[in-house]
């Protein structure tokens, strides 16, 4: 059987019951990379002999019964935003093409804890700026349901893994979409938790205040799962928070009797794709046939949500990526005079074009003068956008509405035109502003054969709402792979 | 006719804290130490590493800005201040400008003019940078990050001090505040406390201040009274050449005693501050700030009242010995092991004072530990040494911090009270000095002096002088 | 288009954030931000009088450290990726002040 066709927990399990053993998984996840990856480019690092190592490791200690956990032995792939001692990490940047982390991140250290066997670091939109993975330096990602489109980004690499079934499941990280947007596109679930929730050590930063790790898998059981392992409080992180549980499995239930569901009209409107609102519709219906009670409500300020997003991440990564100046690690430039020199051509052949525009931008909006303006305006917006998720969540435990306004665009057509990309993240941008989590799980597909993600938001610590109404959701349908999936059974 | 000129001066202190660890990550602070040894991905600004941080900075911040009479910001916040420099790992240094945690102090300096309060605008927290190092052989610099996360207190004063002296009175009593409150060593060679001097001149009599630069890397008080001359006199020359002074910043060069400016195109002081995100805000509760006023050790101040009641040492004495609080540690401590407040401080006021003139010391430099002084002070009250042979061994015990006790034992330095001894050494004395002999019969009572000395060099300095004078008398 | 940025201004941030482009990077910059900035000036249409700005969305406060030495000695982990080293430091373009 194709092991690879698993979701993650079936393949735990299977591990578990001594069915396979986690060499077994690792080797068919590497097989699966072989055959697929020189298509999709899902990957950038792949460490076939420290991946086998470490599968014969967890392996042994299956055995001597210390890894009991329903992810021991998985094969996971990592974004490589996400610091792995000794392994390259590179954010998609040549900026760091040479780097090796001498520590690995607390997410990441989490899943090891629990036997998950990372297999390789997945491609990404440079330092996670771009919503189709095409502002990697190493290439774009494809999208697996048709390598025409893009797998949507940052976290492209992560989904388009995922759904190509080149791993188990993966960890992506989401500042404002970049979970839910390319899991929307590649038909897989991907949830950013709660701000606070997975600590951020040994994430790359790219907009402090909005990053959050989150799992990307094939359905709700196994984000659940991931999350309930990668999530802790964590003393390295200082906006970890103490959580009252972290458990979030026990909300695995297919029950949505009384779950009050908002739909802001904000999110049907101009913009959205016809076919992406009568599917998310018709989920609506679904759940209110299962017992829901929905409503459709004014969120409101939904349009400022991107430019007040753009001022605040552009400002937090131009001060972020300030490290990145040839002296400590990644790139520097081969010929220089004198250290001004050095620092800025290395900067400038070391970023891409989309990294370059948002520190510039991120720079000018800090700048003296511009302060007030800018960023104290979109930090007084977020505070309004946070009021206005609050009176939401007063009335309703969970708002549906699209991931993304539309199903995944060609290549080549969306960096033309920055804002026109920028716009793509809508309805995911102002979850991350007011620090709640949200779920994309597939809900059907459009007359393309692309599919279409559902978009649930909760209010914060409330993952419990989404993942159930989620779960009881994708109870309705069996979980859709792709074609090239498909063929390699 | 020349114009009268107006010197205005405001201080930006900056004070390394004695924490044991780094402001946001537990490497030590040591100093000292092989290049980058003391390092971690979070104080060298590898990528993924955040900021955590230590309490103790925030305790120690509040202490100085209670006992500078600042108001406490009780919900204070971190910024990130922006710019490039290879000592700065991250190019931005994590500091506070928006909420820094003390605001509006002062201190009270005495001056020629009587007593004068200077203004403390704000005190914030930050990270010091690492240290820039010039390579000899090469050319090229290198880069330690030992420093670079030591935490830092910056004292902004408002442009109260008009001339060095007031300058260095108020630096001083920063200093003492600080140290009393062991809230760090304020060593200016050893840069855990250095001022930056922002200077401006006007005309006599203006209201309006004069374009000011700030002046950098001034290593001593000596250093800070020469900056000062030399930046005032740079000024006003260019005024009276009808030139302006740019605000800038300038650095000392102390074997040229001239100041050069410091910045490049390339540093557009545009530092871009925003809130820190990796960092939450700090919120010093009332009982929090409560228990930090409680924990207040006892200031310079109180000290004086309580020497001088518990005591009864001399005003002048009790100020001398205040002056530092190393050298009062020192007077409590052994004053709490002997019980003789007036002969500790007497050894401080005149022999330790001597000593550390002699061999160039401060207070801070003191080794000896209060034990061996006490021990010594017993072993002259109880006639075991007689007072040169004490004053022999305490520059031993100042130098080497030596034990007493065994030091005279060993030495065989303790006073002979053998009268038989005695005896015949002063009637060999006697008879190697006729001419003494007869002098004091004639009523020269120098002349007895002079026999007690030879009594004294003839035995080695050991014998008991009470009883050699009693055998002299007799025998005379 | 209400906001024109100058070539001062691209200048300027480039000097800042220390990037250096080239003549067409420049043109295309000053076309990108301008046209940003202008999306960014939706933001005016929404009244924030009176709003507290709001950087943190959760009331955490009050997260420390103890003060322990418990990190040892770590410049070869920390000297590991340095594009130049010299013995136990990095190296860097002479730097004076």
């Amino acid at each position: 059987m194709n092991l690879m066709s698993l979701t993650a927990v079936e393949l735990g399990k299977k591990i578990k019951a001594g069915e396979v053993t986690a060499v077994d998984a690792a080797k068919a996840a590497l097989e699966q990379i072989k055959k697929l990856d020189g298509e999709y480019n899902c990957y950038v690092t792949v460490d076939e002999e420290a991946a086998l190592r470490e599968a014969e490791e967890v392996q042994k200690r299956i055995d001597a019964g210390e890894l009991t956990g329903p992810l021991a032995g998985v094969p996971v792939a990592v974004k490589d935003n996400m610091c792995t001692e000794g392994t390259l990490t590179t954010c998609s940047s040549k900026i760091l093409y040479n780097f090796r982390p001498t520590y690995t991140a607390e997410a990441v250290l989490n899943l090891k804890k629990a036997g998950a066997v990372v297999i390789g670091k997945t491609n990404m939109d440079e330092f996670a700026m771009g919503s189709t993975t095409e502002t990697s330096h190493f290439g774009p990602t494809k999208n697996p349901w048709n390598p025409e489109h893009v797998p949507g980004g940052s976290s492209g690499g992560s989904c388009a893994a995922v759904a190509a079934e080149e791993c188990a499941f993966a960890l992506g990280s989401d500042t404002g979409g970049s979970i839910r947007q390319p899991s929307s596109f590649c038909g897989v679930t991907g949830i950013k938790p709660t701000y606070g929730t997975v600590s951020r050590y040994g994430l790359i930063a790219y907009g402090s205040s909005l990053d959050q790790i989150g799992p990307v898998c094939k359905d709700v059981t196994d984000c659940a799962t991931v999350l309930e392992a990668i999530a802790s409080y964590d003393p390295k992180d200082s906006t970890s928070v103490k959580r009252e549980s972290y458990d979030f499995t026990s909300a695995l239930v297919d029950n949505v009797k009384g779950l009050r569901i908002g739909i802001p009209r904000d999110y049907l409107g101009e913009g959205l794709d016809p076919e992406v609102r009568e599917h998310i519709l018709a989920a609506a219906k679904t759940l209110e046939e299962k017992g829901a009670v929905i409503e459709e409500f004014d969120l409101s300020l939904v349009e400022y949500a991107i430019p007040a997003y753009y001022v605040i991440a552009s400002a937090e990564a131009s001060s972020n990526l300030a490290r990145f100046d040839g002296v400590k690690y990644g790139y520097r430039t081969q010929e220089y005079t004198g250290l001004h020199n050095m620092y800025k051509k290395s900067r400038s052949e070391g970023f891409g074009p989309e990294v370059k525009r948002r520190i510039m931008l991120g720079s000018f909006v800090l700048s003296s003068g511009y302060y007030d303006a800018y960023y104290l305006k979109a930090l007084r917006t977020k505070a309004l956008i946070k009021q206005a998720f609050d009176r939401a969540f007063a009335k309703y435990d969970v708002i549906l509405g699209p991931a993304a306004p539309t199903t995944a665009p060609k290549l080549g057509e969306s960096l033309s035109d920055p804002i026109k990309m920028y716009l793509g993240d809508i309805y995911t941008i102002s979850v991350n502003l007011a620090g709640l989590p949200g779920i994309s799980v597939p809900c059907g597909t459009d007359k393309n054969g692309l599919p279409i993600g559902l978009q649930l938001i909760g209010d914060c610590f409330q993952e419990h709402n989404i993942i159930r109404a989620a779960y009881a959701y994708e109870q309705t349908r069996a979980y859709e792979r792709c074609a090239a999936a498909k063929a390699q059974d | 006719m020349s114009k009268q000129y107006e010197t205005v001066i405001g201080l930006e202190v900056h004070v390394e804290l004695a924490t044991k660890t780094k402001i946001f990550c537990s490497c030590s602070t040591e100093f000292g130490g092989a290049p980058n040894s003391h390092t971690c991905p979070v104080c060298t600004g590898m990528p993924g590493s955040l900021p955590v941080l230590n309490r103790q900075v925030v305790e120690y911040a509040a202490a100085v800005g209670l006992a500078t009479n600042c108001t406490i910001t009780q919900n204070c916040k971190f910024d990130r201040k922006n710019y490039f420099y290879p000592d700065n790992p991250q190019n931005y240094q994590i500091s506070q400008l928006y909420y820094p945690i003390c605001r509006n102090g002062y201190v009270e300096v005495d001056t020629p003019a009587g007593p004068k309060k200077i203004g403390i605008h704000e005190i914030h927290m930050e990270e010091d940078a690492g240290k820039l190092i010039h390579d000899e052989w090469e050319d090229c610099s290198l880069v330690d990050f030992n420093r670079s996360g030591v935490p830092l207190i910056e004292i902004v004063s408002e442009p109260d001090m008009r001339n060095a002296d007031e300058v260095i009175a108020y630096l001083e009593k920063l200093r003492l505040i600080i140290q009393y409150l062991g809230a760090s060593d304020c060593k200016l060679q050893e840069g855990s406390m250095r001022a930056d001097v922002n200077l401006s001149v006007r005309e006599a009599g203006s209201d309006k201040l004069g374009t000011r630069t700030e002046m950098k890397n001034l290593n001593s008080f000596k250093a800070i009274a020469h900056a000062i001359e030399g930046e005032r006199e740079r000024q006003i020359e260019l005024l009276e050449m009808g030139r302006p002074v740019i605000q800038e910043t300038r650095r000392w060069d102390d074997n040229k005693e001239a100041s050069h400016a410091m910045r490049s195109k390339e540093d557009a002081q545009d530092y871009r501050y925003f809130p820190e995100p990796d960092l939450v805000p700090i919120i010093i509760s009332d009982e929090w700030l409560a228990a930090i006023r409680a924990r207040q050790p006892e200031l310079r101040t109180e000290k004086l009242i309580r020497y001088k009641k518990d005591f009864d040492i001399p005003d002048y004495d009790a100020q001398i010995i205040t002056s530092a609080k190393k050298m009062a540690d020192i007077f409590e401590a052994t004053t709490a092991i002997c019980g003789k407040p007036k002969k500790v401080s007497n050894w401080l006021m005149v022999e330790t004072m001597r000593l550390m003139k002699e061999h160039d010391m401060e207070a801070d430099d003191l080794t000896f530990s209060p034990e061996n002084l006490a021990k010594l002070i017993e072993l002259a009250e109880a006639g075991t040494v007689n007072s040169s042979v004490a004053k022999e061994v305490f520059e031993k015990i100042f130098l080497e911090d030596i034990d007493p006790d065994k030091y005279v034992e060993e030495h065989g330095l303790k006073t002979v009270n053998d009268e038989g001894a005695l005896r015949s050494t002063v009637e060999q004395v006697i008879a190697d000095n006729p001419q003494s002999v007869e002098d004091y019969r004639n009523g020269k009572e120098k002349a007895l002096g002079f026999l007690v000395g030879q009594t004294m060099k003839a035995m080695k300095g050991k014998a008991n002088p009470g009883m050699v004078n009693q055998i002299l008398k007799e025998l005379l | 288009m209400a906001n024109i940025i100058s070539d001062e201004t691209i200048e300027y941030v480039g000097i800042l954030a220390k990037l250096e482009l080239s003549s067409e990077e420049k043109e295309q910059a000053k076309k990108d931000m301008g046209n940003m900035l202008d999306y960014i000036d939706m933001l005016n249409q929404l009244d924030t009088e009176g709003v507290e700005p709001m950087s943190h969305v959760f009331p955490v406060h009050n997260v420390f450290r103890e003060d322990v030495v418990t990190n040892g000695d770590g410049h070869e982990k920390t000297l590991a990726n340095a594009p130049a080293r010299k013995e136990d430091a990095f190296k860097v373009p002479k730097t004076v002040e």
